[in-house]
């Protein structure tokens, strides 16, 4: 009996687990979104990306029985969707943030017609890994399931950073996205690199559906985002364009997302709605502390459409 | 404005047709009967229609009706409860010709169904939930519930007999009347089987938000709770996640017990398809529709899951009885000596709330043994 009674430590452990089992989608849209934004284009169909992949997972995932292929269809779709959203992107008078909104819209539209026939059948899920193991505790066992993709996104996040400053590739998306001019007199074609920066932020976009779909929470539903991939581009900003940034956004979100349920449970029950508004504030909060009236947003890429 | 015209037109060759054919004094049986084997009813849901809950619940009901003879069905999924749905029941009746329009969702009633009351006084519309009220609404207007509160009790009984910790969780929406006294019930079914429970209870503020029903299931489950169920409008999330952490779980809505065998104790489901029959028996017959529709297990407007494999002997009696008197009908869930969870008399020694008391549909408390709070 005592073994289950944590009491007030559920709130810190919900909020450590809640970081862990909610950010997951959000890593991979914003590590992908912060790629295609470095090249210099704004890429907002990611939370329909994110919808057509969560189904394209779970789909896949129901007709070969394995997970990996589904999530390996779900990059795959991502690409697509990416590639395609570069692809009409180059060429001229297109705006890249208007076909970013019918891509949201097409890709969701599209997962709800493909998804029907799969909201009853169960997929498998994606392995986790029981980093909890060493407690007795159960709670904290839970708490500490942790996805193999999460641990892919955080490496990602990382290998990202370094790739940014230090390999030729990440000097390449730099150099387009913040300057055309400079891109070309290079040699360089920042059509072709924005395509496949965009790709890449696609195909990212759709692990982070997988993840939905296939751990947490784990089924296909039509309602499954709920708008994490719109809220994911935002953090790509509140992170300054920096992949270790997005990683820690991420996490802040996810934790702050649990905060409401887990003060309910230990029966602090009033108020809830502004429990979770929390992550929001916290935004609010961060973005007015961080702001300068005298420099305009720092890191942001000079080629963005929102900061030319 | 086109297809009105046609309408028109179609009816007035009919009319003409019939006349030629019966004769002058005749002519206007024909035409009643024509329009009456051409009515289209309207089904418009708030989310998919197969979320293994709410929505899936009043879809089968729909889709019962498609095989009777003279109806024709239409529907629309996924409307928001905004300025949408007045724009989906536009269409229903301008392009489909729609005559009976079930908006199936708690928030599109006011102002969005009223607004289109006053707009066609013609067609009937028929809401789901708990709002008509004679003095305030127009006669075209109508709403129709089940006592599915009785239910939530049954599954509290089962809970009841099934809890180790004696502590149970519920994942609710939003604090409605509906959804507070399936909470209330559901304790109280409970208490019934031993009066130290406690049901500690999540609002997550929407109908629909799979993450955070995740979350809030586990919350509950890190607290020791250990028989789950919901209010939500889709439960498969949090069935899924509860089977999954090692708790039992009670159904709401739809039978989901599918999705989570050994787990699944038994759950409170819509029978809809006999609403819906008597509403479109009505329309064929030509007799007024009622405004004010209620009924519960008796009436076979909510049925129970089957009893799942983990429900103990002592259990399945318990069940049995409390189904056999309830459907006697007169059964009360909230009867004194009760008190809220702020310790306010809600029902004082010898009163007793039976499920078709109105005031239960006003419901702004959440008993005592309750942990939560309805702001």
């Amino acid at each position: 009996m005592d073994a289950t009674e944590i009491g007030l430590w559920g709130v810190p452990l919900a909020i450590l687990g809640g970081a862990i089992r909610v950010s997951t989608p959000f890593i991979f849209v914003s590590l992908g979104e912060a790629i295609t934004e470095r090249s210099g284009r704004i890429n907002l169909g990611l939370e329909g990306t994110l919808v057509f992949g969560a189904m394209t997972a779970y789909a896949v995932a129901v007709m070969t029985d394995s997970p990996w292929l589904g999530l390996l269809a779900a990059a795959a779709a991502g690409l697509c969707f990416g590639l395609f959203h570069g692809w009409i992107c180059k060429f001229p008078k297109v705006n890249d943030i208007a076909i970013g909104i019918a891509l949201m819209l097409f890709g969701s539209g599209l997962a709800f017609f493909f998804g029907k026939p799969f909201i009853k059948p169960k997929a498998p899920n994606l392995p986790a890994i029981p980093f909890g193991a060493w407690s007795d505790i159960p709670q904290v066992q839970a708490a500490l399931d942790v996805n193999v993709l999460f641990l892919i996104g955080a490496a990602l996040s990382l290998v990202l950073w370094w790739a940014f400053r230090n390999t030729r590739a990440g000097l390449i998306v730099r150099v387009v996205g913040d300057s055309s001019d400079a891109a070309r007199a290079m040699g360089l074609n920042p059509n072709t690199v924005r395509l496949v920066a965009t790709g890449v932020g696609g195909a990212l976009a759709g692990i982070g559906g997988a993840y939905l779909s296939l751990y947490y929470p784990g089924s296909w539903t039509e309602r499954i985002s709920s708008g994490q991939g719109l809220m994911a581009v935002a953090l790509v900003i509140f992170a300054r364009w920096n992949p270790l940034g997005c990683f820690a956004a991420a996490l802040l979100f996810g934790g702050a997302g649990a905060l409401g349920p887990a003060l309910q449970s230990v029966g602090v029950t009033q108020g809830y709605y502004l429990f979770y508004a929390a992550p929001y504030i916290l935004t609010l909060i961060i973005m007015i502390a961080t702001s300068s009236p005298t420099r305009s947003l720092a890191g942001a890429p000079g080629e963005l459409s929102i900061t030319k | 404005m086109t297809d009105r015209f046609m309408l028109n037109r179609r009816q007035l060759l009919k009319t003409s047709a019939a006349g030629a054919a019966l004769g002058l004094a005749s002519a206007s049986f024909p035409i009643s009967r024509a329009f009456a084997a051409a009515a289209t009813v309207g089904f418009i849901y708030v989310g998919p229609k197969d979320d293994y809950g709410y929505n899936q619940a009043h879809a089968e009901g729909a889709a019962s009706l498609k095989g009777v003879e003279g109806i024709s069905v239409v529907e629309e999924e996924n409307v928001p409860e905004t300025v949408d749905v007045q724009k989906t029941i536009e269409s229903m009746i301008n392009l489909d010709g729609a005559s009976l329009i079930f908006p199936t969702s708690f928030g599109y009633f006011d102002p969005h169904m009223l607004a289109m009351c006053a707009k066609f006084p013609d067609v009937q519309f028929r809401h789901c939930g708990g709002m008509w009220n004679k003095d305030k609404h127009p006669m075209n207007a109508g709403s129709y519930f089940g006592y599915i509160g009785m239910g939530q009790y049954l599954n509290g009984v089962v809970a009841g007999h099934t809890s180790k910790s004696k502590k149970l969780g519920f994942v609710a929406a939003k604090p409605i009347p509906q959804v507070l006294l399936n909470i209330n019930s559901f304790l109280l079914g409970a208490r019934s089987v031993d009066p130290t429970i406690t049901c500690q209870v999540i609002f997550t503020g929407e109908w629909s938000l799979a993450v955070k029903e995740a979350e809030a299931t586990n919350a509950l489950v890190d607290q020791g709770a250990d028989v789950i169920t919901c209010h939500v409008d889709s439960p498969k999330v949090v069935v899924e996640t509860a089977a999954g952490r090692g708790a039992f779980v009670c159904g709401y809505h739809a039978n989901q017990s599918p999705l989570a065998p050994e787990k699944y104790l038994t759950g409170a489901e819509w029978n809809w398809a006999k609403v819906y029959k008597m509403f479109v028996d009505d329309l064929i017959a030509g007799t007024p529709l009622p405004n004010f529709t209620r009924g519960g297990l008796a009436d076979g407007f909510v049925k129970m899951s089957p009893l799942g494999p983990a429900v103990g002997e002592a259990a399945r009696k318990q069940f049995d009885a409390t189904l056999a008197e309830m459907m006697k009908g007169g059964f009360s869930v909230i009867k004194g000596p009760l008190k809220s969870n702020k310790g306010a008399v809600v029902a004082t020694e010898g009163q007793a709330f039976a499920e078709t008391a109105i005031e239960l549909e006003s419901m702004d408390y959440l008993v005592e043994g309750v942990v939560g709070s309805t702001a």
